[in-house]
């Protein structure tokens, strides 16, 4: 067992110090009262302030609670917000990949469409965007299922539509799919969903792993898969490359 | 062999981009940083040209470094800007005279006035293509001549030299002090009113006009040429191309062909169609301007809607109002409403551009009842968007004769799915968004990739282009007329506002 680490501990302590009496404090404040050298309690709200439990007061320069503390249960990243900050690299995996992109988020145990870009070749498409997609049908919605204990929990203890002939009813099955998925870090589906057609996707994280969303690519069986039926691998990992240029993304700034 | 690129720097008006793009125009990675707006005074809008150039210091390298490449592989670089502002500085020493004046910046207002009393007044519009407004570089840099004392002496000795983005970046990269280049593009110089559209020469009789001395301005040279290889930054990548960011958009859209037109949604908004090699003066409020000038060609005209102030508006949400914390989050905002519930917004901030080019209209909000919540001003926000845009291409149509079959869009406001769908809906034509929402760097990109030949010809380009997006209209049209009705009674409403100014056009 490692010890306790400090640094959770010390924000622990400033957090519990703005919640109480003014809640406003200058960072000389902060440090004094707390014993700590300037530069560590700095870089400590620093970091309490990148993750949005902490806001410095422009005119003043202090320290009080930030509004994310109290709805901490409620979304994390905004959905417009993921469309804006993704649209590049999703426009980029279309390019390379050739397959129309998605990026999922869950809403209410489904997968809730928040960006689409059609496949670059100039066809008649209809923009997906709202639509909703089965969790346990999908890549997206594996990948959602997979980093969120409740939901795979929840999706274990229910019934599960079939949608096709090759879709992952029983419980015990799609439990050991979503831990297939943990382990290698992108999820695939074989027309699960839709005879003839296939996806792949992998998670978007924000700083610290959580998993606010998912991209991947959909697409005719055979453009998606090998002739043995598995995502091609190049594919894969174009896919993953987008998913972490958007991960980064999301990480460069906010 | 070696894979090559082609780097783009956007420096636009909040924030400059380094992009590099591979031979599918794909994007391999982006540096991106932003600079401060600085507003002294109402009205007055400056940014720093060192902090700009220093941001391009860092994100070249950093493009590089994300994209895995050395400065050889670069095959050529292209340079694109926000237009307009107004930037001088120092020859001998490279220092700015002050900060940099935005094309936003509206201090020139009164000294517009008393230009158009001027004798000469009515010949501008037809050398230069644009109409008398404080937009433009010529009375932002006369400002600065008859307001910073001892300048224009300094100008006159030739001790001081003025730019717009384009020519201050292309100075310090090529050398600055150390035989730095002092050039322009045709684009960039369309966008001063010094320039004569039918020769892209300095014109004389404007030089006169505005009272501006011709040794501090720049050499106008095509858009795309091989200008000479950076020695700052990053050494040795051949600068090929430099335009203004919305001519660049143009380009990047693949508007190569007469009557191709796409609008650009970002800090302001502008809708570009080509003209080809004919000067298309417009009827309507729109501008002249160049479209681009490929090496050794004759120039391509275009004609102009350009709107002030859009992705600003949700900006001014953000930090003025603080009703949101991000851009994007004013879509969640909006739809937590159906509707307007009766609101109109009218962004007249820096006046009101096209098609009334009216300097001295101001902002208003309309229609409102107790009813009214943010999200109902989310949603006038995002709708103001729209109905400025049906604006411009109504005037576009009307120029032409014809309506426009569809609009081409990009930019970052095109991220915005309910403004995507609401434009398409008040323009009862489909929105379609291209597979490069970076358009305006892909257009810098492709302009620099042509020069050295790493593309071979706008055919090529052209068959680059991709639909990504596409929204068909859907709104009932009674209910579109009728919205546009009040839309337009709420613009009449700046103009009495405004009611000690005149329509400049
Ligand atoms: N999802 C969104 N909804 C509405 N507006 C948005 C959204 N995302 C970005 N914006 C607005 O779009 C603008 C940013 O787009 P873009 O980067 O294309 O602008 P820009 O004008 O090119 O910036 P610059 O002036 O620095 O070149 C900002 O004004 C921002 O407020
Ligand atoms: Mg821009």
């Amino acid at each position: 067992m490692p010890g306790p680490i400090q640094s959770i501990e010390r924000a622990a302590a400033m957090l519990r110090l703005l919640a109480r009496g003014s809640g406003h404090h200058g960072l000389t404040e902060i440090s004094d009262s707390l014993g700590l050298p300037r530069g560590t309690a700095h870089g400590i709200l620093r970091t309490l302030q990148r993750v949005e439990f902490v806001e410095q007061d422009r005119a003043t320069g202090r320290y009080r609670l930030g509004a994310a503390l109290l709805h901490l249960g409620t979304s994390y990243l905004d959905a417009n917000e993921l469309r804006s900050r993704s649209i590049n690299w999703a426009d980029t995996l279309a390019a390379r990949s050739g397959q129309a992109v998605r990026i999922g988020m869950h809403l209410d145990g489904a997968v809730l469409v928040v960006h689409h870009v059609f496949r670059p070749d100039d066809t008649m498409q209809t923009l997906g965007i709202g639509a909703m997609l089965p969790l346990h049908a999908t890549a997206l919605g594996k990948v959602l299922a997979a980093y969120d204990p409740d939901l795979s929990a929840a999706i274990r203890s229910r019934e599960l539509t079939s949608l096709t002939r090759r879709t992952i009813v029983r419980p015990a099955a799609l439990e050991r799919v979503l831990a297939e998925v943990r382990s290698a870090g992108w999820a695939g589906e074989a027309e699960e969903y839709m005879p003839g057609e296939a996806s792949i996707a992998a998670p978007i994280r924000i700083p610290g792993g959580l998993v606010v969303g998912a991209m991947g690519i959909s697409g005719a069986v055979d453009r998606i898969c090998d002739t043995a039926g598995r995502p091609r691998p190049a594919l894969v990992s174009q896919v993953l490359q987008a998913a972490e240029a958007v991960t980064r993304a999301l990480a460069a700034e906010s | 062999m070696v894979q090559r690129f082609v780097m783009a720097i956007d420096q636009g008006t909040t924030s400059t981009r380094c992009i590099l793009f591979d031979h599918n125009a794909r994007l391999v990675s982006v540096a991106q940083r932003e600079h401060r707006q600085h507003h002294p005074r109402p009205g007055w809008v400056e940014q720093d040209a060192v902090e700009i150039w220093r941001n391009v210091d860092r994100i070249m390298p950093q493009a590089l470094r994300d994209a895995g490449i050395s400065a050889d592989q670069v095959a050529a670089l292209g340079i694109t800007n926000q237009r307009e502002t107004a930037v001088v500085w120092d020859r001998h020493t490279g220092v700015p005279v002050g900060r940099a004046i935005t094309w936003e910046d509206i201090r020139t207002e009164s000294l517009i006035a008393e230009l158009e009393a001027r004798p000469g007044i009515d010949q501008v519009r037809d050398r230069c293509g644009l109409p008398l407004a404080t937009y433009f570089s010529a009375p932002k840099l006369k400002w600065l001549l008859d307001n910073v004392s001892g300048l224009r002496d300094r100008a006159e000795r030739g001790d001081v030299l003025f730019g717009t983005m384009d020519s201050w970046l292309i100075w310090n990269l090529t050398g600055g002090v150390h035989g730095g280049l002092h050039v322009t593009d045709v684009t960039n110089a369309s966008r001063t009113m010094l320039m004569n559209l039918s020769t892209q020469k300095w014109d004389p009789e404007l030089l006169a006009f505005f009272d501006i001395p011709q040794q501090m301005l720049p050499e106008i040279r095509p858009s795309t040429e091989i200008r000479g290889r950076t020695v700052r930054v990053v050494p040795g990548i051949e600068i090929a191309a430099a335009l203004g960011d919305q001519q660049a958009a143009l380009f990047g859209q693949t508007c190569f062909a007469k009557g191709d037109t796409k609008c650009t949604y970002g800090t302001g908004s502008f809708l570009l169609m080509n003209t080809g090699n004919t000067l298309v003066r417009s009827q309507h409020g729109l501008l002249t301007t160049i479209g681009y000038q490929l090496g050794g060609e004759p120039a391509t005209y275009a004609l102009e809607g350009s709107i002030a102030v859009t992705g600003s508006l949700v900006q001014w949400f953000r930090d003025n109002l603080g009703l949101i914390h991000t851009a994007p989050e004013i879509e969640t905002l909006a739809r937590t409403v159906k509707d307007n519930g009766g609101c109109y917004i009218v962004p007249a901030f820096s006046g009101l551009f096209a098609p009334h080019w009216l300097p001295r209209a101001r902002g208003l909000v309309v229609g409102l009842t107790s009813y009214i919540t943010k999200g109902h001003l989310a949603r006038a926000a995002l709708e103001a968007t729209a109905w400025q845009t049906r604006e411009v291409v109504d005037a576009m149509n009307a120029d032409l004769g014809v309506p426009a079959q569809r609009l081409r869009v990009d930019g970052g406001m095109t991220a915005d799915h309910l403004l995507m769908q609401f434009i398409a809906d008040v323009l009862d034509v489909p929105v379609m968004r291209p597979l490069v929402a970076e358009t305006v760097s892909l257009g810098a990109a492709y302009a620099a990739g042509l020069a050295v030949g790493y593309w071979p010809d706008l055919e090529g380009l052209r068959r680059n282009w991709h639909l990504a997006a596409r929204w068909t209209p859907q709104m009932d049209p009674a209910h579109r007329d009728e919205e546009y009705a009040n839309w337009k009674r709420a613009v009449e409403l700046t103009f009495a506002w405004a009611k000690s100014g005149r329509k400049t056009n």
